[in-house]
């Protein structure tokens, strides 16, 4: 009896046990506090689509080796300016949204590049490195949402006549999208199909691309390097590779986050941003040696799901609002879970 | 006889500016900055003491971590979070002036004892990736701070006190005014030097510090923790505790970082209870890096010249930004991109010397065989 | 002689599974230079670290046999003990601190101290350093081996030999050393500088100091020792005293088994004369492995060997024919060049690798079996896949690999749950047979075989054996194949080149006498024999 339910336990993995326990937890607790559980479950399906991709976005990075990408905020920034492109020239609707992930994916493409050139000379070090060149890249930006030559009225301080706000709402026919194409409810609970179509497609598109030559080249350069190069393959370039379309989701990612969110935020908001995304996929099973679609798909629904009930739920029993914290410590306390791991360990 | 006398005399003009790029291209920033701001003099040297005297001690106690290889401790958020929970049970029972300094110190201590003991546990798990480890345990912690000060206050742990506490009885307020201890160590003895207040008590705790880091090199203990830091592996097979030695070292610098939160802290007047230790780690470390120091080597010099131009650069950066692009906001925002982004670039060079030594050593280990090879000429 | 110093009787240690020592039995006098010999993996380093009661030793699980030191039964818990003990190391990898100086480094983790005022409330941890007798303790340890270098220089900077002597100086300074361990001293070393470090061994010895060597050299060992031991996968060969023993035979011993059938029934393989690899002046940098200006040709349909001592290069060649080591030279291979320093060309014009580091090159350890038999076959072959739907997109076909997988895990008997088995979890044999599926998959020309049975049971080691000998005799596949077991290379192959520092000393025929190959390992004659 307990040796299989240790098995069970190794099988499915403490940190998703316990997540899966606490979640079932909250919704008796939420249940028996009478709260609207088919508004929660609204609200979380909404946060799976709108931080899907980003999470996604750590699965090629892992597999090509890179590690865990925890320079994200460079394809954030991509994302931002792409959204920040289409403002300004007040193009809405869809063919706002298409051109706004146009700009977000040839940037990310670009500087993905330069960044996975940089990975590829400090192997080892990739997760402290990309950590601090995120937080320079977005402090960096600070300054040139300060400068940068944007006219439009609607995104520009008021008083100074010059540099960007630190919120700026998306124009009508842009904000939700993606969530109100084909919405439909069902039992209470309103489905974003448009944008959970979105995240699935994203997400097979990255499982083909697994399973091309180029996908299998790229795996195998991350699961071992050597193994890799005696089979012809050249790892520096499938590093980059996994970095560019790490760099690239992410920042395409961003850009769905924005429409869903109805807001673009500035400045310092997305210094922080790469570790609940590193966090999820880590929940999801991964490691920082191994991550599938599946891992980042899983992860994504359970810490997107954990955050939205807990918020409510907790507010019902304790006053206050601790999911800020709740999330502070649940994506931190993941990654040095992770991080103190021995290497090879799931 | 003549490599010995290039090991003993290769002091040049042109090595002494390679080895110190970093702090004289600071330097030249910070002239320039002094120039374009065009601030009072008198103004930047009153507030450059005062900040001096207020971050010197933190910086410091980033030293000796470093001299036992476990690179740049992101940790001593954990030691400032300590020295902040002194000084806030400290204010909560109303102790004045440099009694109550010391009460905050006399608690903080073992508080940050065991966060050391446990920060040094930690890290002796994630080797090799002890910074990144460090790093997110200061996040991590933070959570944890949060938790308790903004959720268990009031509930859990019996505080009443609405001095300290929000008016809703859980959960401290955003900023906590020190009224009993503000200033209690720099007001002990003061000169005033050209028109410039000089808290000489405070300053001559960080030579204290200077003195006693200095002490410890020269003792057994500091011995067995610069091996540590060259090498794990010769230090253990030496006979020397590795594990245990690392964990010492994260004790003396979280304990440091502890007091030299609360010198900071009985400066500044006030605490921003959520947000006052949240900075500190990169503060700290972008200011040594400034005055040259490394990964792998730091000295009492490169905190205390990083400190000066770090902090001078912070001054400055505000009008100059204004000056120059007619916005303070930018020098602000770049004071801000420079702390990371000197980071960022002394991981990369760390990381580069790194591979370079790892080639060097795999070219001599090739030797060595190739040497095995030619055993029988 | 005198007293024992050093006694270690019927010494067994396994790791796993795997035996590595099996009574193992030495013994050592006062003054004594014991040289031990044998090739890598031959259990000397294991040897080493039960000696010096390493960690790693009981953490697998300890040993059996004893131990006795200067009449006293030891039983190391630490290197700690073993030096109290009066046991002193010379490690191959220099265990000194680059940032130290020499003083600092020769007194690591015993410097002389002084109490202070704080010391003596905190202990003796915060005692201070005591510099001036750490100096002198240094100066007379370095005049002991006559070396005239400031003890206050650092590390680095100095010349690789000073190091190895700055070590020794270290072990002398410990007081009441009576062995000195010795592992591959010279290997950094110029010849002059080894040959100063053989004198002061000898003076040490004089001083009453044993030495227990271990090296490759051969002729630094019979220069110095005054007894010999070689030891051959785990166990004692033989011991001889060094005025009875030959240089050849003792070459023989630690390369071969004595017994080896040779190869039967191959002779009508070879179709005509034809080369399909031909090999000019091929260099190669690999590490520990260097190859110097190699060339030699190999037929069609041979099996075509390369042995040598350790280090002496024969790994280095299959390694840089793959372009896995930078290489320079002309390969040809069926009439085209091959451009060197180019896995990926290599592996197009037909030649595929079986790599010696099988768990470090040759496996994914944490993917499935089948994965790792198709992957470099997909990405190297274009085979199993197939197109996605109607669109130009091909990706890999699952069930082509599973059936392939089960083909293969039936041909060469791989024993697993299925094809689905993560590799990390099979033993050491399964692994290499997942090799040599991962090869074949491949579909070769030139099969290149390093160390094909390094490491696995015997049951698998003659399964590889004959999987590889099949697919040559009925695909046709040209063979070269690196083995440092003799008998090995002589049971399989048609010709056996001899590597010899870098070169190849000469083409033997797998009957040649055992005298012939032990006589071209050791250099071919260039050697002094007393």
């Amino acid at each position: 009896m307990i040796d299989s339910l240790k098995r069970i336990v190794k099988a499915v993995g403490l940190p998703r046990l316990t997540i899966v326990l606490f979640l079932v937890a909250l919704l008796v607790i939420g249940y028996v506090n009478r709260l609207p559980i088919p508004m929660l479950l609204s609200n979380s399906l909404v946060r799976v689509g709108m931080n899907g991709i980003m999470v996604l976005a750590m699965v090629p990075s892992v597999q090509s080796g890179a590690g865990l990408n925890f320079g994200l905020p460079i394809g954030i920034i991509a994302g931002l300016i792409g959204m920040l492109v289409v403002m300004e020239f007040k193009i809405g609707g869809f063919l706002g949204l298409a051109i706004a992930l146009l700009i977000a994916c040839v940037l990310g493409v670009a500087s993905g590049y330069v960044y996975g050139l940089i990975l590829n000379r400090v192997r080892g070090q990739e997760m402290m490195i990309g950590t601090y060149a995120g937080f320079s890249i977005v402090s960096a930006m600070c300054m040139f949402w300060i400068l940068a030559p944007f006219k439009n009225p609607e995104m520009i301080w008021v008083i100074s006549g010059k540099g960007l706000r630190t919120t700026l709402p998306v124009s009508d026919s842009l904000t939700q999208i993606l969530d109100k194409s084909w919405e439909f409810p069902i039992f209470g609970i309103k489905v974003p199909t448009g944008l959970l179509l979105t995240f699935a497609l994203a997400c097979v598109l990255l499982g083909v691309f697994n399973q091309t030559k180029l996908g299998i080249s790229m795996r195998m350069a991350g699961a071992n390097p050597a193994f890799a190069m005696s089979c012809g393959i050249n790892v520096d370039k499938m590093r980059i590779l996994g970095t560019v379309l790490s760099i690239a989701l992410g920042a395409m990612g961003m850009v769905i986050y924005c429409q869903s969110l109805g807001l673009v935020q500035l400045y310092r908001a997305p210094l922080m941003m790469a570790f609940p995304a590193v966090a999820a996929v880590l929940i999801g099973g991964a490691s920082a040696r191994k991550a599938t679609v599946w891992n980042a798909v899983l992860g994504t629904v359970l810490f997107q799901t954990l955050l939205t009930i807990a918020l409510p739920v907790t507010r019902s029993v304790i006053e206050g609002d601790i999911s800020e914290v709740a999330k502070t410590i649940i994506s931190n306390g993941m990654i040095l879970y992770a991080l103190t791991r021995k290497e090879g360990d799931g | 006889m003549r490599k010995r006398f290039q090991l003993k005399g290769g002091f040049s003009a042109a090595d002494l500016l390679r080895q110190n790029a970093v702090p004289i291209l600071f330097l030249f920033m910070c002239i320039l900055g002094v120039i374009v701001s065009g601030q009072n003099i008198r103004y930047i040297a009153q507030e450059l003491v005062s900040r001096l005297a207020r971050n010197w001690f933190l910086v410091l106690s980033l030293i000796i971590p470093v001299t036992a290889g476990l690179g740049l401790n992101f940790a001593i958020v954990l030691g400032a979070m300590a020295g902040q929970v002194g000084l806030i049970v400290a204010t909560h029972y109303k102790i004045p002036g440099l009694l109550g300094l010391s009460v905050a110190v006399v608690l903080s201590v073992p508080i940050a004892v065991l966060l050391g003991i446990s920060v040094g546990h930690v890290l002796n798990l994630a080797r090799g990736r002890e910074m990144i480890t460090s790093m997110m345990l200061g996040f991590f912690a933070n959570g944890l701070y949060l938790l308790v000060f903004l959720f268990m206050v009031g509930t859990v742990i019996p505080v009443d006190n609405p001095e300290i506490m929000l008016d809703s009885g859980v959960g401290l307020r955003g900023t906590i005014e020190l009224k009993y201890c503000k200033y209690a160590l720099d007001n002990l003895l003061k000169v005033r030097l050209f028109g410039v207040n000089i808290p000489v008590a405070t300053f001559g705790v960080v030579i204290a510090l200077c003195l006693g880091i200095r002490w410890l090199y020269k003792t057994k203990l500091g011995q067995e923790l610069r091996a540590v830091g060259q090498d794990m592996a010769v230090a253990s097979v030496a006979g020397i505790n590795v594990d245990r030695t690392r964990i010492t070292a994260m004790v003396m610098s979280t304990v440091l970082a502890s007091i030299g939160q609360i010198i900071f802290l009985q400066n500044m007047g006030v605490i921003n209870t959520f947000n006052s230790h949240e900075q500190i780690g990169t503060v700290a470390i972008a200011s040594i890096l400034v005055g040259g120091a490394s990964v792998t080597s730091a000295t009492v010099g490169h905190g205390l010249a990083g400190t000066l131009l770090f902090q001078l650069l912070f001054i400055v950066s505000p009008s100059a930004g204004q000056r120059l692009m007619g916005n303070a906001q930018v020098g602000e925002f770049f004071r801000v991109f420079i702390g990371y982004g000197i980071i960022a670039v002394a991981l990369l060079i760390h990381s580069w010397e790194r591979k370079v030594s790892l080639e060097s050593a795999s070219r001599q280990s090739a030797l060595k065989g190739q040497a095995k090879a030619t055993g029988n000429m | 002689m005198g007293e024992r110093v050093l006694e270690i009787r019927n010494v067994s240690k396994c790791y796993g599974d795997n035996p590595v020592l099996s009574q193992v039995s030495l013994s050592l006098n006062r003054g004594e230079i014991h040289a031990l010999v044998g090739e890598n993996g031959a259990g000397k380093s294991t040897l080493m670290n039960i000696l010096f009661g390493m960690p790693v030793i009981h953490e697998t699980g300890g040993f059996t046999g004893e131990i006795w030191v200067n009449g006293n039964k030891a039983e190391f818990k630490s290197p700690r003990e073993a030096m109290e003990a009066g046991i002193g190391m010379v490690h191959q990898e220099f265990m000194l601190l680059p940032g130290f100086s020499v003083a600092e480094n020769v007194k690591l983790n015993r410097e002389p101290t002084r109490p202070n005022l704080i010391s003596k409330a905190a202990g003796p941890k915060l005692e201070s350093l005591d510099s001036g007798k750490m100096g002198l303790d240094t100066r007379q340890a370095l005049d002991r081996i006559e070396m005239d270098v400031d003890e206050w220089l650092p590390l680095v900077g100095m010349p690789v030999g000073h190091r190895q002597f700055i070590e020794i100086a270290r072990e002398i300074d410990k007081t009441d050393l009576s062995l000195l361990v010795l592992d591959e001293p010279t290997a950094v070393l110029t010849e002059t500088e080894a040959s100063s470090l053989l004198a002061i061994l000898k003076k040490l010895a004089e001083s009453g100091v044993s030495a227990l060597f271990i090296s490759h050299r051969l002729d630094e060992v019979f220069e110095i020792a005054d007894t010999i031991t070689v030891l051959r996968d785990g166990e004692v060969v033989c011991t001889v005293p060094k005025k009875e023993a030959r240089v050849e035979t003792i070459a023989e011993m630690m390369v071969g088994r004595k017994l080896g059938s040779l190869r039967t029934g191959g002779s009508g393989r070879i179709h005509g004369n034809e080369h399909v690899l031909e090999v000019k002046n091929l260099s190669v940098d690999m590490p520990g492995e260097h190859v110097d200006n190699v060339s030699f040709s190999v037929r069609r349909g041979e099996i075509f060997g390369i042995g040598g001592l350790a280090g002496h290069g024969k790994l280095g060649i299959a390694n840089g024919l793959m372009g896995l080591h930078r290489s320079s030279g002309t390969v040809v291979c069926d009439g085209e060049e091959i451009p060197l320093n180019d896995p990926k060309a290599a592996l197009e014009a037909g030649l595929v690798l079986l790599s010696e580091d099988r768990r470090g090159v040759g496996l994914l350890l944490d993917e499935s079996i089948e994965n790792n038999i198709a992957m470099p076959g997909i990405v190297g072959r274009n085979r199993f896949v197939k197109r996605l739907g109607p669109l130009p997109i091909s990706i890999e076909d699952r069930k082509s690999i599973r059936q392939h997988a089960c083909e293969m895990i039936s041909l060469l008997d791989i024993k697993c749950t299925g094809p689905g088995q993560a590799v990390r979890r099979l033993s050491g044999g399964n692994q290499q047979k997942v090799c040599v599926a991962k090869a074949i998959t491949m579909e070769p020309k030139v099969l290149l075989v390093s160390e094909p049975t390094r490491g696995i049971d015997v049951g698998a080691k003659e399964r590889v054996l004959n999987v590889i000998r099949k697919l040559n005799e009925e695909e046709g596949i040209t063979v070269v194949m690196t083995s440092s077991e003799l008998a090995e290379l002589r049971s399989m192959c048609d010709r056996i080149a001899i590597m010899y520092n870098g070169k190849i000393q000469g083409i033997l025929s797998p009957d040649a006498s055992d005298a012939e190959f032990g006589f071209c390992m050791a250099g071919g004659g260039g050697m002094a024999s007393d």
